[in-house]
């Protein structure tokens, strides 16, 4: 079974700080990571091949040091990796991405399945999954967080849905997008590591990919950004004091007067 | 295309350092630097003066546009029952259709749909709607391409739909095929008077940063929206609508994916995202069996149950009752926090609740800068005091 997981590298931290002089994103020492939510879908990609045999191929859109991440997936048990980056690719919202990095799976072929986290920590839109498959013309399944059976032609997974989970036929090859739910991400082995030291990791570029330029990075975006800023919280509330059951006392008063109760 | 930072122009100034959102330009030996992660948004290029940063895009091809006319609402069908968020979004697809003097309409797929009148007393001028059997399960690859058929044959100027696990699931590979713009989670939309384009406000970096987005060349322009961001309006019965039925063609759009079974997750005795009052509760519960204890809480209020991601990451309480950027976003007339430090995360899903009251014995808990009542203490002391209070009367 052929494999190809999406990753992204991430600022490699939810809590996010605002330096309140320059009202900007504190970064020092911050570390890019993988996305924590892809390093779900690396895992399964390998317990896939470990069970079924075949490749797992880790591929990344990013900037030059998004090689340090790939290197990593190797350690934790992806076969190869496959860096796409150009400056031209820079700008791209998740239309110009999802074309990209359809072009480097249809270049890995024969894929079986691509697999991907639920959404960035950082970008958190979880679009690209359902734009990469619909561009790879593949069936689609979101927020997969088990796959009951698969093999080369089928799979049954189950999908987490607002109130419980449903599961899904669907032919191969597909794309599918994962929860945390669906496993534990192993650590980097020892061999791993060996092996991550010493890949040669290809960096395909627009060239490589013979991308039509008005499909990728910033020109082939239907979105832009106009305006960036940082939400206000204003909200100032009471904190009672006192004895703990005069601090409720006081609370099931004001919502009571409040009609909230 | 990119960004350039022209240095001979460049006096060091250092104006464009804090209009950085990203904290990416440095002004060393009175010349400004960029360090790696320019997602090219603009924003140095305004703050400049002396037009040394120019963020060079590509004009935009003068695409479709003026024949694209008219608001859409993908109004959500489970099981013959209309979603709520359809109804959100009508009530903001109102106002964005009144100023831009064009119609609103909803677009529903189902099988035998209930209330389908409903949408037109929620603020719908015309509602599409797309009968047959097949669609009842909310199959994807039939809603996509029916999705797509339809916005093809009308040319609507804006799609919205909710951010349900359907909608980001089916509306971004509609996006994909149309080759379109799509702006997921958005908490503001409004229309530019200028350009008469739709402003589409989400926030990103875990809620840190507020970015506004447009799509400027390519229509439709769609957005999808979670659930309680914006509010109902009130239904008017009187109001005059048509509703059309569309064919569905089956030829053309086939079924890849097939839905076997669906497993309700039954723990959630009282819908969170129907719920006047919810009872949440974080790390700070320590085990699965403290749960028992909000529960009492909830029962006493006729809340529902709530929870940071911590205790669903635990396993002490299921997904379905996970509240936060990557649960469900909740906007209560009431939220009681209980154990909860209150990540951005939590944060971005609870944050528009009308009154919050947090509960934690860490008093500089991040939750009680949002709290409209704070109680600084042992959850365990004082939930039991709140439940022997309430039952009192």
């Amino acid at each position: 079974m052929n494999i190809v997981v999406c990753l992204k590298q991430v600022p490699g931290t939810t809590k996010v700080e605002i330096d309140p002089k320059t009202n900007t994103l504190v970064r020092q020492g911050i570390k890019n990571v993988v996305n924590p939510f892809d390093a779900y879908a690396l895992e399964e990609g390998v317990r896939l091949r470990e069970r079924f045999g075949g490749k797992v191929t880790a591929i990344s859109m990013g900037p030059p040091q998004a090689e340090e991440m790939l290197r990593e997936a190797i350690s934790l048990g992806a076969d190869a990796a496959v860096l796409l980056s150009d400056r031209a690719f820079a700008g791209a919202d998740t239309l110009a991405t999802s074309y990209t990095i359809a072009l480097a799976v249809e270049k890995l072929k024969p894929c079986d399945l691509v697999i991907c986290g639920r959404q960035s920590i950082d970008g958190d839109t979880g679009q690209v999954a359902p734009e990469l498959a619909e561009v790879l013309g593949v069936p689609f399944v979101a927020y997969v967080s088990k796959i009951e059976e698969i093999n080369n032609q089928n799979m049954r997974v189950q999908r987490m849905v607002e109130d419980g989970h449903e599961v899904i036929e669907a032919p191969l090859p597909a794309v599918i997008s994962v929860t945390k739910e669906i496993n534990v991400p192993r650590l980097p082995s020892l061999r791993g590591l060996t092996k991550a030291k010493s890949a040669v990791i290809p960096v395909w570029t627009a060239g490589e990919l013979a991308a039509a330029q008005d499909r990728i990075g910033l020109t082939g975006s239907a979105t832009k950004v106009v305006k960036i800023f940082f939400p206000q919280r204003v909200r100032k509330g009471e904190v009672f004091q006192g004895e703990a059951s005069a601090q409720v006392a006081s609370l099931v008063e004001k919502l009571r007067e409040a009609k909230l109760i | 295309m990119g960004i350039e930072i022209d240095l001979d122009k460049c006096i060091g100034c250092g104006d464009c350092e804090p209009a950085c959102p990203f904290g990416l330009l440095k002004v060393v030996n009175d010349k400004v630097q960029l360090v790696e992660g320019c997602t090219l948004c603009g924003a140095c290029e305004d703050a400049c003066a002396y037009e040394a940063i120019v963020i060079e895009a590509v004009a935009p091809a003068p695409l479709a546009g003026e024949d694209h006319h008219g608001v859409w609402v993908f109004a959500e069908q489970r099981n013959g029952k209309l979603k709520w968020v359809g109804y959100e979004l009508l009530a903001k697809g109102r106002e964005l259709a009144d100023t831009l003097k064009t119609e609103l309409c909803a677009v529903c797929f189902g099988h035998g749909v209930n209330d389908v009148s409903e949408l037109i007393a929620g603020g719908a001028d015309k509602v599409y709607l797309v009968d047959e059997p097949a669609l009842a399960s909310n199959q994807e690859d039939l809603l996509t391409g029916g999705l797509v058929e339809l916005v093809r044959q009308y040319k609507p100027a804006i799609v919205l739909a909710g951010a349900t696990a359907l909608g980001r699931s089916f509306i971004p590979r509609a996006a994909a095929i149309l080759k379109t713009g799509l702006t997921a989670d958005c908490t503001g939309l409004e229309i530019d008077k200028e350009t008469g384009l739709l402003l589409q406000t989400r926030p990103t970096f875990g809620g840190n940063v507020m970015a506004t987005i447009i799509c400027q060349s390519r229509r439709p322009q769609m957005s999808t929206v979670r659930p309680r961001v914006f509010r109902r309006g009130v239904p008017d019965k009187g109001r005059q609508g048509q509703i059309i039925k569309v064919d569905f063609n089956k030829e053309r759009v086939t079924a890849r994916t097939k839905l076997l079974s669906f497993v309700e997750d039954i723990t959630e005795r009282v819908k969170l995202d129907e719920a006047d009052i919810i009872v949440s509760g974080g790390r700070g519960l320590g085990k699965a069996d403290n749960f028992k204890l909000l529960e009492e809480l909830a029962k006493v209020l006729g809340a529902a149950l709530g929870s940071s991601r911590p205790p669903v990451d635990e396993g002490w309480i299921p997904y379905s009752h996970q509240v936060g950027q990557t649960g469900k976003t909740v906007c209560p007339k009431l939220y009681i926090a209980c154990g909860i430090s209150g990540s951005v995360q939590h944060m971005a899903g609870m944050g528009t609740s009308e009154c919050i009251v947090a509960i934690n014995d860490d008093p500089n808990a991040p939750i009680f800068e949002i709290a409209t009542y704070g109680i600084v203490g042992d959850l365990f002391k004082v939930v039991p005091l709140m439940i022997e209070k309430l039952k009192s009367g």
